[in-house]
């Protein structure tokens, strides 16, 4: 469980980039962010593993808070927290397996990640979701040599390595094209339910948000000014969130809105994915 | 809309290029003064036109001298070239492993800031002085001899090579070095796991360039007396042994020759 009460930064430069922000993740759910360019995003999920220091406010994460830290127990912290960037962020001169791997380094000592020698069953486990996120026989294949979209799946891949309590996911489909962008938030969020982590995830593109998420956070100017289902983002919160603009184009079509979550994709495009994946 | 389209319309109408000097009289004033400052130093250069006079012959009887070169104390030379060498090598070897703690030190978006300040005072200060002077100063304190000529490439080495490691890790794109902290990785870990592969085959091609410039410069701190090729060449000169100056002159330019080709070689293999 993620409870985060108060939670401000200041830059500085002077920009506050946050300001007073509290909500709770107690479900394994997938929570998007979603807002403007500048609106606080990247820095509210940067702030929960600490790559960017808060100013003021609590981060406790299962029992943890977070922000007492030293640095020794934030290395702790930080291993329980899978992270997935907007731009992979993979050791471009490393092997798929060995980027896997370093999802890893919390566990194991130096010479262990000098040497590569990770134990059996992180191998294992590495092999296993190659498989499962279609990457099988990748293992020797050098980051650089991918395409955006199988990068992220090493992306997603790395992350859940870390067997995490949380998944903090910032703007995972920004770089990808759309069709790429749907398979992507598909393994991500099928992965974050299957084994059971709530993830948070940054996103600017509403229409995928609404699809992908069990519930949608929107941030404007570092305030939070919309927590709900994604049912409820009409016109009026997307104009709270973005400001004036016509909003019919891009709000999913009522239809949509009234199955149930589990349903919401069709049967043809989880057909399509798999295809592509295979 | 119809009114900042034609303003727009207005503003290409007027563009010119943008100059680095905006005022044309600063410009135009500025390169008048490069002019005169140009002439007024042709003038007063003190050319002294009977020595140039007297030189030319000492010339023409120099080169004549030179001919036929003199390979004859081919042990001498041998001895001498082989030091160079060592001393490059032994330069470069020591110089690349320095250079890793400084220039990981000399990388801001890795450390504090007042070990970034430490390590780069420590580049800048080695860099200042031209490894002749450097040499002068190492000959003073360990007498004459290759010694001083290994240090000398050393310091020079050790300073190229972590201002280029550090320069490249501080360009390392931030993502990964955020993705990889973001696991819950160690700094050691980040070194070895992120930094490492990204770095290593510029830093190898940075350390093989550098074997072939301290090949080049060990013939040169000779000649201040810091052992090697370059001293046997000081040598000879003083003693009016033009021809043997030659051959060591032509050996010189044969091991330059085979450094670069060596150096170009590895560095192609490493890409």
């Amino acid at each position: 469980m993620l409870t985060i009460s108060g939670l401000s930064k200041v830059y500085p430069t002077g920009t506050a980039a946050l300001k007073n922000v509290s909500f709770t993740v107690d479900e394994p759910k997938v929570v998007t962010i979603i807002g403007p360019s500048g609106a606080g995003k990247s820095t509210l999920i940067r702030c929960i593993n600490r790559l960017v220091e808060p100013t003021s406010g609590r981060i406790v994460l299962d029992g943890v808070d977070i922000l007492a830290l030293n640095r020794r127990d934030l290395r702790k912290a930080r291993r329980r927290m899978g992270m997935i960037f907007q731009e992979y962020n993979l050791v471009e001169r490393l092997t798929v397996m060995e980027n896997l791997l370093s999802g890893r380094l919390g566990y194991v000592g130096f010479w262990r990640t000098y040497r590569r020698k990770f134990p059996p069953e992180d191998l294992a486990a590495a092999f296993a979701l190659l498989k499962r996120v279609g990457l099988s026989g990748y293992q020797s294949t050098r980051a650089d040599a991918l395409s955006g979209g199988e990068r992220q799946r090493v992306g997603i891949s790395r992350a859940l390595m870390q067997q995490p309590d949380l998944l903090l996911v910032d703007e995972p489909t920004a770089s990808l094209d759309p069709k790429t962008s749907r398979q992507i938030m598909r393994i991500l969020v099928e992965l974050a339910h299957e084994r059971g982590t709530p993830a948070l995830v940054n996103i600017h593109d509403v229409g995928l948000a609404q699809s992908f998420a069990d519930r949608i956070i929107g941030l404007r100017g570092g305030e939070i000014v919309f927590d709900g289902p994604p049912e409820r983002v009409t016109a009026d919160v997307l104009t709270a969130i973005y400001g004036e603009e016509d909003w019919s184009t891009t709000i999913r079509r009522s239809d949509d809105e009234t199955e149930k979550p589990d349903h919401r994709r069709s049967e043809g495009e989880d057909s399509l994915v798999r295809e592509s994946l295979a | 809309m119809a009114a900042s389209s034609s303003a727009q319309a207005g503003d290409a109408l007027r563009w010119q290029r943008i100059r680095t000097i905006e005022n044309p009289w600063v410009r135009q004033g500025l390169a008048a003064l490069a002019v005169v400052y140009l002439a007024w130093s042709l003038t007063t250069l003190e050319i002294n036109w009977t020595r140039v006079a007297d030189g030319l012959p000492r010339a023409v009887n120099l080169v004549l001298r030179m001919f036929p070169p003199d390979f004859s104390r081919g042990s001498l030379l041998f001895r001498g070239t082989l030091e160079s060498v060592q001393m490059a090598l032994a330069a470069s070897f020591f110089g690349m492993i320095l250079a890793v703690p400084i220039g990981i030190c000399g990388a801001s978006n890795l450390v504090p800031k007042p070990v970034y300040l430490a390590a780069r005072a420590f580049i800048i200060l080695s860099r200042t002085f031209h490894e002749i002077i450097v040499a002068i100063f190492f000959v003073k304190i360990f007498g004459f001899g290759p010694l001083a000529g290994v240090l000398t490439l050393l310091v020079a080495s050790t300073s190229f090579i972590s201002k280029m490691l550090a320069e490249d890790i501080e360009n390392m794109p931030p993502g990964q070095l955020e993705a990889i902290r973001a696991t819950g990785a160690s700094f050691p870990q980040l070194l070895v796991y992120c930094i490492s592969p990204q770095a290593l085959p510029r830093y190898l091609g940075v350390s093989i360039y550098r074997l072939d410039a301290n090949i080049r410069h060990s013939t040169v701190v000779g000649i201040v007396g810091a052992g090697g090729i370059g001293q046997v060449l000081a040598a000879s000169f003083s003693r009016y042994d033009y021809d043997f100056s030659l051959a060591i002159l032509l050996t010189i330019i044969s091991l330059v020759f085979l450094g670069e080709f060596f150096s170009n070689w590895v560095r192609n293999q490493l890409r």
